[in-house]
């Protein structure tokens, strides 16, 4: 399905808790609608009239996804003036993202940060004097956004987009110098060496389109760092939570010296957790850079766990910890509670300012009790996933589905006979759809790859 | 007082591709126009290739023809072989090129120049414009002699302080020994222009007798032979036509090459212009491309009364003793003598980014330029420049709205708007690959594309403007009788689609359906189309594309309508955008330096984001709001 302007993202908070809503705007935001829902009946209605409550179903093809109402606002009568539907789901986060997902393969494309404000206002539908704090919601998504992008992205994912593309635009630069300069150089059974080219390229994304599903490629869930002194038991309380040995634990103070990250579900919510290095004043250098990185990483998380050897007295590092947790969300995990106790969870309530939980990583207690702490914090709204995340990830997905559809488009005009300047149009397209990633624009880039790659002229 | 004092609607300075242009298309509108050159037996002259047209400039040339210029009249009338290159390709990339008599493409490009009325043609060096108040009121002469005028055209190629090289022999003359223009460079510096310096270069030209043709491949003109301009009798075309001829380099040429790169001026440093990457010296193509033993090597006749033969991709800067040694190893060219060495040219160009789309200096009213100075690179670039400035220039004192062609209506919108948004650091040269929309942007339908656009500024007469609406309805029409007409799974259908490699019928099918299949055309499908009109060629042909690639033209056509929203949306010339509240400084920078004409233009600018276009258009329509 070829993208049109009209433009689609989540318009509620992305919280496990409650109903959310997918917002479809533009042109075709009815021809989309009509395209995945379905009554009761399993007929689409025959047609849409506004300011009338639809309820049905969202279908992907044949699979029933939520039982929705279905809410359509004629332009101008609409947030944006533009022709508006509103699906109002109720399957939690995962069903929410899984029908944007749907809006968007059957037409949509993903809205740009702030772009649903930025058309209420260019339509006439908000106030004037707003003009500043509009262009302030764009400006902060914007910047959001593409930190996140780049953020979420693991390096090995960039590097192997970055990898692909390079060879799709060296594809593309040589049918362009070749037609930009027949006599020199020669398409001749080109289409066929182009096609075993392309099929590990092809085989590649759909392996990405499919670890993009696990969540593997992007990040999504609530920044949760775990932060606490030197062997208070954060890496094995990791361990714990992940149900693996992942980080390496030993009884040496300083071990964890980098930064662990790793993706969880917990009873519906996700979780992206951050091991982190003892936090203590050190003259070692790397552990130094260590420590440093995990002041980082608390600074920017949206939940601290902060774990406390309770077998060990309270020193001045606590307290240093202590003063950076002050005004953050955190849960203090008081740990070790196997061993003899030199600290006291009403002492630790009291000078922390912060529920106490008391666990044993080791014998595996308290952890239920964890739990329900965190998904306390959650379902009460005091934590939320960040909805720009979520956004830059259906945003991903979609432009590597699209790099996909390009790229059997060649194979399909090399199938079908078509004239090599044709390749290069759907070449183009994955190109591009592939710097929507990685966040790389294209500029002049194949104009420098056909001077630099092929030597063409008089 | 100046001793003599003259005065003009519009002064041309420069009788090049984009000179001629501009000035015809003046004179042709009525205004009073007089053109300088330096020499006026180098009008409209060929000093490097001897062709016209090729990948994407055929396009160019096409595009000039329906707007009203005359280049593909010139070439048409002086060919002397002619190829349409990509044939086997999809049709938006066939291009046509042809070979030139250069000295009958000059004489008849003055003789259309001499006969045109309104037009006075003057041989004196232009060294100073005279701006006063921002607005361009004349241009003085060497002489001191002055020209008034209400604008001009600077179309002065590579004339601008040029100096010719090779080996350590260099020369402060324009091509081919021509007088160099060296006092102009200073009155635009003074005037506040930002100058570049740009290099190019040629390859020898050499002795057709002492050429061994028995070694080389011959290369033949096309049977049927295409015009360049729409208003040409096919007919008139066919003709006997010369050939070209093929042979390589090989190891002992790049030997030689790499044993004496110390002596060439691009290496060592006495050359600073930025050459072109896109036609390298046969010294950048030996070191760039160490892998490749052999380049093509293709020998073009310079006319018919001439024995002179151009050495097409040898061009090179080496010095004379090399110049022997390297062409002497080509197989062919072991007794060759050169007529004219090979050199490279540097020359003065302007940064082109100080022009508005109509091609008119952001800093000073009335005056435009066109071509080379522009810093672009090839005769069709120059002409199509020299055109649309001189329009522009004509528009302006005639008191009319300006034209501009975007990106989804022309190459030559590709072209000028690349020239005047994007960083450019080497002569420009037109390439398919830089035109977006190109499936829509064809050299068969550009009369279609553009030729009401000629008609409307005047230079489509109205004989040559009925043909076209005509046109248009007799392609329309078949369509629409296509989509309509159906052929039955008879035995007659299946025999002919057998005999096609073509898959059966199942059913009925519309004749459009049977084309759009990759086997199948319009053409051969005349056999099914009992009830089909006689149609002229160029309707037929329309018809066949439009059909055909009906799905990617659409998807284009789709793109185009999103590129048009934002190209619509004017930008004010005068506007501050340091005004914009959280606009990013490096955006207000850009767009304060470009000042873009729509936002389309401005999005084009590198460094300013999605982002950035969204924060102005908010701001701008609460300014649009206040105001009114």
């Amino acid at each position: 399905m070829r993208k049109t302007d009209t433009i689609a993202a989540v318009a509620t908070a992305m919280s496990s808790s409650g109903i959310g809503i997918v917002r479809i705007s533009g042109d075709e935001a009815f021809d989309v609608i009509l395209r995945i829902f379905r009554r009761k009946n399993g007929k689409a209605p025959a047609e849409l009239k506004s300011h009338r409550v639809y309820y049905g179903y969202i279908y992907d093809g044949e699979e029933r996804l939520d039982e929705v109402l279905v809410l359509v606002m004629k332009g101008p009568h609409s947030y944006t003036a533009e022709d508006t539907v509103e699906i109002d789901c109720h399957g939690g986060v995962l069903m929410m993202k899984r029908i944007l997902e749907t809006v968007l393969k059957y037409g949509a494309r993903p809205a740009e940060p702030g772009e649903f404000t930025k058309r209420a206002f260019l339509n006439g539908r908000i106030d004037l004097s707003q003009a500043e704090a509009v262009i302030d919601v764009i400006n902060a998504k914007n910047q959001y956004a593409l930190k996140s992008s780049v953020s979420q992205l693991s390096g090995a994912v960039s590097e192997r987009i970055r990898d692909m593309r390079g060879k799709i635009l060296y594809e593309i630069a040589f049918i362009e110098s070749a037609l930009d300069d027949p006599e020199h150089i020669s398409l001749d059974g080109y289409g066929e060496r182009l096609r075993e080219t392309l099929k590990p390229l092809a085989e590649e994304t759909a392996r990405l389109i499919r670890s993009a599903d696990d969540g593997r490629i992007m990040v999504e869930g609530i920044k949760t760092v775990i932060l606490g002194k030197p062997n208070a038991g954060k890496s094995s309380l990791m361990n714990v939570l992940l149900g693996e040995e992942r980080a390496i634990v030993t009884d040496i103070a300083g071990t964890t010296r980098d930064i662990l990250e790793e993706h969880i579900r917990m009873q519906g919510i996700s979780l992206n957790i951050v091991d982190t290095a003892g936090i203590r004043e050190t003259e070692d250098v790397v552990e130094k850079i260590g420590v440093d990185r995990a002041k980082q990483t608390a600074a920017e998380a949206d939940l601290i766990i902060y774990v406390v050897d309770g077998s060990c007295p309270l020193d001045e590092n606590d307290r240093r910890i202590m003063e950076m947790v002050r005004d953050r969300k955190c849960i203090v995990l008081l740990n070790k509670t196997d061993l003899e106790q030199e600290v006291t969870a009403e002492e630790l309530e009291q000078l922390s300012g912060k529920r106490v939980v008391p666990v044993s990583a080791k014998e595996r207690t308290g952890i239920e009790e964890l739990e329900q702490e965190i998904k306390e914090l959650f379902y009460h709204g005091e934590l939320n996933f960040n909805d720009e995340v979520y956004i830059t990830n259906v945003r991903q997905k979609a432009a590597l589905e699209e790099t996909l559809e390009s790229l059997k488009m060649v194979q399909q005009s090399i199938d079908s006979g078509m004239p090599e300047d044709f390749y290069s149009i759907d070449l183009m397209n994955a190109y591009e759809q592939l710097g929507l990633i990685i966040g790389e624009a294209v500029e002049d880039d194949l104009v420098n790859e056909i001077f630099g790659k092929f030597c063409m002229g008089k | 007082m100046p001793n003599v004092e003259e005065t003009y609607d519009i002064v041309v300075v420069g009788a090049g591709h984009a000179g001629c242009e501009a000035a015809l298309a003046c004179a042709r509108l009525g205004l009073e126009t007089v053109m300088f050159t330096v020499s006026v037996d180098s009008i409209a002259l060929m000093p490097c290739n001897p062709n016209i047209g090729g990948s994407s400039k055929g396009h160019l040339v096409r595009e000039l023809d329906a707007l009203g210029g005359e280049m593909g009249k010139n070439i048409d009338k002086t060919f002397i072989q002619s190829k349409m290159l990509n044939e086997s390709k999809g049709p938006a990339v066939h291009s046509l090129r042809a070979q030139a008599d250069k000295q009958d493409y000059t004489r008849e490009m003055r003789r259309t120049l001499e006969n045109t009325d309104h037009l006075t043609i003057r041989q004196a060096e232009v060294t100073e414009i005279i701006v006063e108040d921002g607005r361009l009121t004349g241009v003085k002469t060497f002489s001191g002699a002055v020209y008034h005028c209400k604008a001009a055209v600077l179309a002065t190629g590579t004339y601008l302080k040029a100096r010719c090289i090779y080996g350590d022999v260099s020369s402060y003359t324009g091509p081919n020994g021509l007088q160099a223009a060296n006092h102009l460079t200073d009155s635009l510096i003074a005037n506040g222009i930002e100058m570049y310096r740009f290099k190019t270069g040629t390859p020898a030209r050499v002795d057709k007798r002492s050429i061994d043709f028995s070694k080389m491949e011959e290369q033949f003109g096309d049977e049927r032979v295409v015009p360049f301009s729409f208003s040409t009798d096919p007919e008139t075309v066919q003709k006997d036509q010369v050939s070209c001829w093929l042979t390589y380099t090989n190891e002992e040429t790049h030997r030689i090459i790499r044993d004496n790169l110390d002596r060439s001026p691009l290496f060592s440093g006495a050359i600073e212009g930025t050459g072109p990457r896109y036609c390298p010296s046969i010294e950048d193509k030996v070191v760039k491309f160490p892998d490749k033993n052999r380049h093509q090597v293709f020998v073009e006749p310079e006319g018919l009364y001439t024995n002179e033969m151009y050495l097409g991709g040898m061009s090179s800067s080496l010095p004379e003793d090399v110049q022997y040694a390297m062409y002497r190893t080509v197989p062919g060219l072991e007794n060759v003598k050169i007529v004219r060495n090979a050199y490279a040219i540097e020359y003065d160009c302007i940064n082109s980014r100080q022009l508005n789309a109509t091609l008119e200096f952001k800093n000073i009213k009335g005056l435009f330029s066109g071509g080379q100075f522009n810093g672009s690179s090839g005769y069709e670039e120059a002409a199509v420049q020299g055109f649309m400035a001189g329009v522009n220039a004509a528009m302006e004192v005639l008191g009319r709205e300006p034209y501009v062609l975007d990106r989804s209506q022309a190459y030559i919108g590709v072209l000028i708007d690349d020239l005047v948004t994007k960083e450019n650091h080497e002569p420009y040269r037109m390439m398919t690959s830089r035109a977006e929309y190109r499936l829509l942007l064809r050299q068969d339908n550009a009369d279609l594309r553009l030729m009401k656009i000629g008609h409307e500024i005047g230079l489509v007469d109205d004989q040559t403007y009925e043909r076209l609406i005509w046109k248009e309805k007799a392609i329309e029409d078949e369509m629409e009788r296509l989509e309509k007409a159906v052929v039955g799974a008879n035995e007659k259908v299946q025999r002919f689609l057998t005999e096609h490699d073509s898959t059966p019928l199942k059913s009925g099918s519309t004749l459009a359906e049977l084309v759009r299949r990759p086997e199948l055309d319009y053409f051969t499908l005349a056999e099914l189309d009992d009830r089909r009109p006689e149609l002229p060629y160029d309707v037929a042909e329309q018809v066949n594309i439009n059909i055909k690639y009906a799905g990617y033209i659409k998807r284009q056509q789709q793109q185009v309508a999103q590129f048009k929203k934002l190209e619509n949306k004017r930008l004010d010339q005068d506007f501050d955008y340091s005004e914009v509240p959280s606009l990013r400084r490096e955006a207000v920078q850009k767009l304060n330096l470009y000042k873009p004409m729509n936002i389309g233009q401005a999005s084009r600018i590198s460094g300013v984001s999605p982002a950035d276009i969204s924060v102005l258009l908010v701001y701008l329509e609460q300014l649009r709001h206040q105001r009114r």
